[in-house]
């Protein structure tokens, strides 16, 4: 678990982050957003001390992480940042192995954990290890930057919008493959974007930052359903509302007894997505099937439609 | 197959060795040059000795130089020693700015004659290129880079042996090279006050009306000029072709 209390960080008379308490479940995703200047990157650089906080602490598994040498600390967390920041002197093998190389791990396990992350990012070990960064697409840069951030099975990771770089379906890609990641390892990240559509996929908890301040922290529902200030809702986008509430449930949630015609959805698919197969096919209701092809019963647009709504 | 460059190059190569170690064969292309009597060829002494001391002068000169350059450049990039940057710049401006004649005549008298007043000169004419371009080198990396090595946990030593100065060694190599030229030519000035260079050739050339012996000293420290300049920045680029892609 990772106690943000009561952090404060001053660059001369601005106050950059102002009194931030805040808790990070264990092996949850919690994404920080807010608008460029809110203090979301000084706050995460503050958990592995490239920035120090002017008052307040903040505890890592109950433990202040002033505890430990920031280089000690530095090594146990992962940091995956914009722009990858690759080593563009060393192949994409040594990129990884730059934190097991630091902590002194014996070469063989240095070779087989980066072979080990090469082939869960889809890159061939033996293709891919051996080139140098710029030899990459921007996508599979960013892979091994991410990859690297892994390498010393760290339980933390920090991200400083990591996909920013992206076009929209290379990003929409490594979104889920950091889901998948996410899930394999139990790893602990927190995530900092300015990108609402990606705090709402990736996110277990989002806290909104504004003006160095966390000005609501909670799960995606709660924050679409009682947004705390008018800023939230501002940047949620008030006319996103009801589709990003759909985004967040599976079609399986949405179930209702009965059957009807047409192709079956996968019950795994959000509802967004189900409604919007709805409206294209044209039809009222679609047969729902789960993940073995058993049809378990249909969504209907009505159905939907209640669901977007507001909660009362 | 080879480029027209590098043949060019090439041919320049084999023709100075030829001419330091053969210089006989060149007499007939000189003759023309000289009152009759007179040698052709530089007699006093062997031209591919002369040239070996001539290397070594700058080479050592620009090797001490490098070193001070280098340890001034990294000292002046870290955060505790930024305030110092100022000072190191005009200290290094000064030793640009000193002719290197003017350094002989002042070392002379402090050290005699000899090679030690052209080294001194040599050295302190070099300061400048390497210095401006390792700071240069060291305070313009990629920001995302020395995040990314400031986050994985090294340490201001590692990353600055592995991270900083790999990254900025085709920019520090520039500066070398620089120094390097100036130095070559600059050091047959050192052979006023009796130091062994091929300024010994030119010297006697002019001394004696001998155009030839001018020639061949001037020419030879042009070749190994633009020899050494193309080695160096053949390297620069191999260094910088996988660094900056």
């Amino acid at each position: 678990m990772i106690e943000f209390d009561r952090v404060t960080k001053r660059y001369d008379e601005t106050e950059v982050v102002s009194d931030v308490s805040l808790a990070v479940m264990p092996h949850t995703i919690t994404v920080i957003v807010g608008t460029s200047g809110s203090g979301k990157t000084t706050l995460i650089r503050m958990v592995n001390r490239l920035v120090e906080p002017t008052s307040g602490m903040i505890r890592i598994d109950g433990e202040d992480n002033r505890l430990v040498p920031e280089f000690e600390l530095r090594r146990r967390i992962g940091y995956a940042i914009q722009g990858h920041g690759l080593f563009p002197h060393r192949t994409v093998a040594q990129n990884i192995a730059t934190v097991p190389t630091l902590l002194g791990w014996e070469r063989g396990r240095i070779k087989a954990k980066v072979e080990e992350l090469l082939t869960l990012f889809q890159l061939d070990p033996d293709f891919f290890g051996p080139r140098y960064p710029h030899e990459l697409s921007g996508g599979q840069q960013q892979r091994v930057g991410v990859a690297r951030a892994l390498a010393a099975e760290p339980n933390l990771l920090l991200m400083d919008e990591p996909f920013g770089a992206l076009d929209p379906i290379i990003r929409a890609k490594a979104q889920d493959d950091l889901l998948a990641i996410q899930k394999h390892f139990g790893t602990t990240i927190i995530l900092v974007t300015h990108d609402m559509e990606e705090a709402f996929h990736l996110a277990d908890r989002i806290a909104v930052m504004d003006k160095g301040e966390v000005v609501q922290h909670g799960t995606p529902a709660e924050m679409l359903v009682r947004p705390a200030t008018p800023f939230v809702e501002e940047l949620i986008g008030a006319t996103e509302r009801p589709f990003r509430l759909l985004a967040i449930e599976t079609a399986g949630d949405a179930v209702e007894p009965g059957t009807a015609e047409g192709t079956p959805i996968p019950e795994a698919l959000s509802q967004r997505e189900a409604l919007s197969e709805l409206l294209w096919s044209g039809r009222s209701a679609l047969p729902v099937a789960a993940a073995n092809g058993a049809i378990v019963g249909k969504v209907s647009l009505d159905g939907l439609v209640k669901r977007a709504a507001r909660p009362r | 197959m080879a480029s027209l460059p590098t043949l060019l190059r090439l041919a320049v190569f084999l023709l100075l060795l030829a001419f330091l170690l053969q210089p006989g064969w060149f007499e007939p292309l000189l003759k023309p040059l000289v009152q009759e009597n007179a040698p052709a060829v530089y007699n006093r002494g062997s031209l591919f000795w002369l040239t070996l001391l001539h290397l070594r002068t700058v080479f050592v000169a620009t090797f001490a130089a490098t070193v001070i350059a280098v340890s001034l450049a990294v000292l002046v990039t870290r955060e505790a020693g930024a305030e110092f940057l100022p000072l190191s710049r005009s200290l290094v401006n000064i030793g640009q700015t000193f002719p290197p004649v003017a350094v002989l005549a002042l070392a002379v008298p402090i050290f005699g004659f000899g090679e030690k007043p052209t080294l001194i000169a040599l050295f302190l004419y070099g300061l400048l290129p390497i210095f401006e371009n390792a700071v240069t080198g060291l305070t313009t990396l990629p920001p995302a880079v020395t995040e990314a090595a400031r986050g994985a946990g090294m340490t201001e030593r590692q990353r600055l042996m592995q991270i900083e100065l790999p990254l900025a060694m085709p920019v520090i190599l520039t500066g070398i090279r620089l120094s390097v030229v100036i130095g070559l030519a600059t050091a047959t000035i050192g052979s006023t006050v009796a130091a062994k260079t091929l300024g010994e050739v030119i010297i006697a050339g002019l001394q004696s009306n001998n155009l030839a012996f001018v020639l061949q000293g001037g020419l030879i420290v042009a070749a190994l000029a633009v020899l050494i300049h193309d080695a160096l920045q053949a390297l620069e680029r191999a260094l910088a072709g996988r660094t900056n892609a």
